[in-house]
């Protein structure tokens, strides 16, 4: 088999009968990042009291107008360029009807066969360090629905249209994954893309991203199978663990004679199954037409430019730079592209410095000490300038690695500077041989049966190694101390 | 192009709109009398003719990201047949 072939196999599924290929596209829902709504002045925030974020256009009362906003639209395009995707100067709002009580005119404004964005591709990573290029489809501007909640009255469902007209992206995929994880890698990739841009939050629990999983299982080589949809899963470990359940029963189901029925499902993590949303499908006639209330939305190429110029260093435009500038291995620099906030923390770290060092502190140390205290690293108490402090001591051997980790934990402790905390703790390393030479007699003489074990067994020098150490409090410079001991010990 | 009646009852199902198994002939009837009527439109030679969405020639108008609308809940729910504080209330729809 080619390394392509092995690659592929890796990703199939094993059933009774054979293997299977998973075949999955992903229809991302992302809130766009705005002040107001898509096609009225209330509010986009999340929360209020209930109806509060409300205009009469997007309670859909009769006669009134929608008109679009302007920044919207321009978070669309960013968007689209940053996912090097064909902007469509020509676009077209439609009605998609359908009823429901969240919405209220009876239509969501969406766009359908002429999207504001064409196609695209995001460069996903996967867990072993190898990457995948995955097509996008498109990507079109609509409204979200409102809110309805079902478990406050045993007859009657209440609903909240706060949410009604906020302007979301529909970000569809080509079909072009094929495992759990690949799928979970996408959302994550696009949900990095999503925040460096300043388009979507990117807040899965709040709701501002929401997949919507399309599966399908075929015989590697044979056409697609029929797929179901999974609505509305909303965080990655869901989308993978839906991936996973729903092929399975789809691979099962064929296995015993079956066929998979194109249906909407609702993947319950509880169950850990997909259920079938039975009330949705005669729904599915949506009887698109082109919004009379809209005019197309017609854009001009300079006004695209000008975004574009307008774009930050992209994601894997800057790993590619850490790896090629700071000599950062791929894993990383994944690590540190993966927030803008931690990669900037990084370079204003790194800055003249042993930048592999220092990518071992942000990415450890800090991350760790953060994560514990449940913070961002916009809000550490440690700044950039103190880590890239704290290895310049290290490097011109004022300190060890190991002291270093304990002067780390009171910076963050106390967000004193590490200069400051090894003098005044005494923690400056020995490097003077003669005080070094003076600890290892001292440990020798008090051990001599251990100096005969040594003569046979040399692994033993690690043991005296500790022993001065802990005669120096620590702060014996490693290097230093076993060369002497070694040329001691005669070893 | 003319509908049957399944088409009719169908479409009524979709809009929500109630009609009695009696009604569907005589709607079949005149809805197909509509589209007859609408058909005659295709006696024009329109090959020449670029499809035209709106009779307005302006680009569309754009309104700046500001809030300047909502916080009027009371308006919002003023015809709500029925509500729970500040909600709509509506007959239990559950999945």
């Amino acid at each position: 088999m080619s390394a392509r072939q092995t690659e592929a196999a890796s990703r199939l599924i094993k059933g009774a009968t054979g293997d299977w290929e998973i075949v999955i596209g992903l229809e991302v829902h992302a809130q766009v990042l705005s002040e107001a709504k898509l096609f009225s002045g209330a509010s986009a925030a999340f929360g209020g009291e209930p109806n509060s974020h409300v205009s009469l256009v997007d309670a859909g009362m009769p006669g009134m107008l929608p008109v679009i906003n302007q920044f919207c639209v321009e978070q669309a395009v960013r968007t689209g360029l940053g996912l090097k995707a064909a902007i469509n100067l020509h676009s077209v709002f439609d009605r998609k009807n359908y009823f429901y009580p969240d919405l209220p005119s009876g239509y969501q404004i969406s766009q359908y066969k002429q999207p504001v964005v064409g196609e695209g591709a995001i460069v996903i990573d996967l867990p072993d360090g190898t990457s995948r290029t995955v097509g996008i489809e498109r990507l079109h501007l609509e409204q979200d629905a409102g809110k309805n909640v079902h478990d406050q009255h045993p007859d009657l469902t209440l609903v909240d249209l706060n949410r009604a007209g906020v302007a979301l992206m529909e970000i569809v995929s080509k079909p072009d994954l094929r495992s759990a994880e690949e799928a979970a890698a996408y959302l994550k990739k696009l949900r990095i893309i999503l925040r460096y841009l300043g388009t979507c939050d990117g807040n899965m629990d709040q709701g501002s991203m929401r997949a919507d999983v399309n599966v399908s299982v075929r015989r590697p080589g044979e056409p697609f199978g029929t797929r179901c949809e999974i609505k509305n899963v909303n965080s990655m470990r869901f989308v993978a663990q839906a991936v996973e359940v729903e092929a399975r029963r789809q691979v099962d189901l064929i296995e015993e004679g079956g066929t998979v029925r194109q249906e909407t499902r609702l993947f319950d993590p509880r169950a850990g199954e997909t259920r079938s949303m039975r009330s949705k499908e005669e729904a599915h006639d949506y009887r698109y037409f082109p919004d009379p209330d809209l005019l197309p939305l017609e854009l001009e190429q300079a006004w695209v430019d000008a975004i574009k110029r307008s774009l930050p260093e992209l994601p894997d435009a800057k790993k590619q730079r850490f790896i090629d500038t700071y000599g950062l291995s791929a894993y990383d620099a994944g690590v540190l592209i993966g927030e803008r906030e931690t990669a900037d923390f990084f370079e204003a770290a790194a800055k003249g410095r042993d930048a592999k060092l220092v990518a071992n502190w942000v990415i450890g140390d800090l991350a760790g000490a953060l994560n514990k205290r449940g913070l961002a690293i916009t809000d550490s108490p440690v700044g950039p300038g103190a880590v890239g402090e704290l290895v310049d001591l290290i490097k011109n051997d004022t300190i060890s690695g190991r002291i270093a980790k304990d002067v780390f934990e009171i910076m963050v402790e106390t967000g004193r500077n590490p200069a400051e905390i090894v003098e005044e703790k005494g923690l400056r390393q020995v490097t003077d041989t003669g005080a070094i030479e003076a600890a290892v007699e001292r440990v020798l003489a008090a051990n001599p049966a251990k100096v005969e074990e040594v003569k046979l067994k040399p692994k033993l020098m690690g043991w005296f190694v500790g022993q001065v150490m802990k005669e120096m409090g620590g702060k014996a410079n490693p290097a230093a101390l076993n060369e002497i001991l070694a040329k001691r010990l005669g070893l | 192009m003319a509908v049957d009646k399944e088409t009719v009852r169908k479409v009524a199902h979709l809009a929500r709109v109630g009609i009695e198994d009696a009604e569907l002939a005589p709607l079949t009837g005149e809805l197909n009398a509509i589209l007859a009527w609408v058909e005659e439109l295709g006696a024009v030679d329109t090959s020449h003719v670029e499809p035209m969405t709106s009779v307005e020639a302006d680009a569309a108008p754009r309104r700046s990201d500001t809030v300047n609308d909502g916080g009027r809940p009371e308006d919002i729910l003023k015809n709500a047949p029925e509500r729970i504080d500040s909600f709509f209330a509506v007959p239990k729809v559950v999945e």
